[in-house]
């Protein structure tokens, strides 16, 4: 008996430090949210809503307003998707419908290597070997062919909102395609058999089969490449030209929440202005919880559609 | 189905995989640019010196991130310390102890929900903790933001790890008497093992290139490490204080620092795969 006592006592334990873990575990996502919004309440009082729609930044008067952060978020992010999401699906279809086996291991392995590389490493590459590039090669000829548009003005600087679109779209792209391979992995074998039977092409079977019976898993796949890119820091700090002018010109520096946070938090002295920058904070939070939360259910639905295929 | 002439549509075909073999190139192009300019940058930087010495002001000669290389590992150390066994304790949680329970999904969703939590945030979060109450940006600080960093990868990849453990095996140890907490760590641990290694190892190299979560945190420093509780040197920061100077020197050392970082990332990360591989083997 005395051994049967003493394992319950250990399972007891055992139950009761795990529970704790994982319970832990999720509280401390509950308790990022709550010393956000403690640390950013003088701000949060000061300005209520006027933070959100004003873009004045002015540490020296002590007027904050996140408008053209948010704004340059959005923006980055909308670049970042465009670019990488119709490049993530054909690099996808490529790694499972294309190619050879002994050539998609490698090519997918590489891709996924961009998803290793540190956040810091993209913005020394960026400020240095890509910015020059962009500024001598790409803007230019943006410029030449396009520069009737409001959206290519300004000087070819490097620099700027594009550049960091580009920049971010490159980081989420390993993110977005490993999970549009795997969506496109899980079209059962005997529905693509059908459409080729059918005499279809490769691309119209993909488009026409494959794209639609995985319609939702590649939303999902979207989703991810949101939330990632929308709280990048480092890379786009370093290339976003940091400016807390809104401009329509895709050449024009900007910034975003996170390039803020980073570049200005250890300049912040004045508790009024820590306290703003902690509010662009708690608004990072909020649109990233926005996203997840919205993700997990999108995700949740399409398990159970899909009878835990995915 | 309208029908188009066959010519148009083999063209077309042939237009998307084309396009699609290209944009994989483009790819890898790219992969290979970064490591390319990173690789050939951060060589120039190496010298006995960046390794063993102190950082010297700009435009003196010599002087090294011995420091900053040290703060890194005492960093990601202390990190590792703190966020594998709570993470993998969670992941018990999940996969073992409230299996299939309606807690244990709650529980699923907020951690999924955590990954995507962007590390900056978890440094603010940090900062209002335990840099704000004492009024010193320190070390541990920094080791705890990165530490929270890892605990929903851990805890995730330790929680689809253990499921993957057929139940058999479980109710096998049961039957001979043993508790729970032994068939869980002694059985389904083991068989386990290359997941949970592969896990961990990823959630390591995430964060040893992490920076905007030790900007608020560990900051920085120009000393050696002398106390958990200061402000600790530390690369990642470093590579952005200097690349940002107009000090070439500075920007030479901060390719070196570069170079470090993506070495040891990569080489985890890649170590990892090898590892899970070698497993399913």
């Amino acid at each position: 008996m005395a051994v049967a006592s003493s394992s319950r006592r250990g399972d007891r334990i055992y139950r009761g430090v795990a529970a704790a873990a994982g319970i832990g575990v999720a509280l401390i996502a509950l308790g990022v949210g709550v010393s956000l919004v403690a640390s950013s309440w003088p701000s949060i009082r000061e300005f209520g809503l006027s933070f959100l729609v004003t873009d004045r930044w002015s540490p020296v008067t002590e007027q904050f307003g996140a408008l053209s952060s948010v704004y340059g978020t959005l923006v980055s992010t909308v670049i970042a998707l465009v670019l990488a999401v119709p490049l993530s699906l054909v690099i996808a279809l490529f790694l499972v419908e294309l190619a050879p086996p002994w050539l998609a291991r490698p090519v997918g392995a590489a891709i996924e290597l961009l998803a290793a590389v540190p956040s810091i490493i993209y913005g020394m590459w960026g400020l240095f070997v890509f910015a020059p590039f962009m500024a001598e090669h790409v803007q230019p000829a943006l410029k030449g062919a396009l520069g009737f548009l409001p959206l290519f003005e300004g000087p070819p600087m490097g620099i700027g909102m594009l550049t960091a679109g580009i920049i971010l779209a490159l980081m989420v792209l390993p993110f977005v395609t490993a999970v549009m391979r795997d969506v496109f992995t899980m079209v059962p074998p005997v529905v693509k058999e059908a459409s080729y039977g059918m005499g279809s092409t490769t691309w119209e079977t993909t488009r026409k089969v494959t794209v639609r019976y995985g319609f939702s898993g590649l939303i999902g796949a979207v989703f991810l490449g949101l939330g990632r890119a929308v709280g990048e820091t480092m890379a786009v700090t370093f290339v976003i030209g940091n400016s807390h002018d809104i401009s329509v010109s895709l050449n024009a520096a900007g910034n975003s929440i996170a390039s803020t946070l980073a570049n200005e938090f250890t300049e912040a002295s004045e508790p009024m202005y820590l306290s703003a920058l902690v509010e662009l904070g708690l608004v990072l939070f909020l649109i990233t919880v926005i996203i997840q939360v919205g993700a997990q259910i999108w995700i949740g639905r399409t398990v159970k559609r899909a009878g835990g295929g995915l | 189905m309208k029908r188009r002439p066959n010519t148009f549509r083999k063209l077309q075909d042939l237009f998307v995989k084309v396009l699609s073999s290209a944009a994989a190139l483009l790819g890898i192009f790219f992969l290979g640019w970064i490591l390319f300019e990173v690789g050939k940058r951060g060589l120039g930087a190496f010298d006995a010196a960046f390794f063993t010495s102190l950082p010297a002001p700009p435009g003196a000669e010599g002087g090294g991130l011995a420091n900053a290389i040290l703060g890194t590992l005492i960093i990601t150390a202390i990190a590792t310390v703190i966020g594998v066994p709570l993470g993998i304790m969670a992941g018990v949680y999940l996969a073992e102890v409230a299996r299939g329970t309606k807690r244990a999904a709650a529980v699923r969703f907020v951690v999924n929900a955590m990954m995507g939590l962007p590390s900056i945030i978890v440094g603010l979060f940090v900062y209002t903790l335990l840099v704000l109450p004492f009024g010193r940006f320190s070390g541990f600080a920094g080791a705890v933001a990165l530490a929270i960093i890892m605990l929903p990868v851990v805890a995730r990849t330790a929680d689809d790890m253990l499921s993957l453990v057929p139940s058999s095996l479980r109710e096998a140890a049961l039957a001979l008497g043993a508790p729970r907490w032994r068939v869980t760590f002694a059985i389904v641990f083991r068989a386990a093992k290359a997941g949970l290694v592969t896990g961990v190892l990823l959630a390591i190299a995430r964060v040893s290139g992490e920076t905007a979560p030790l900007l608020f945190t560990a900051l920085n420093s120009v000393y050696w490490p002398s106390s958990l509780m200061e402000p600790m040197g530390n690369l990642t920061v470093t590579i952005f204080n200097y690349a940002m100077s107009p000090y070439e020197d500075w920007q030479r050392a901060a390719w070196g620092a570069s170079l470090l970082i993506m070495a040891a990332v990569l080489g985890t990360t890649l170590l990892a795969r090898f590892v899970f591989k070698e497993k399913k083997r």
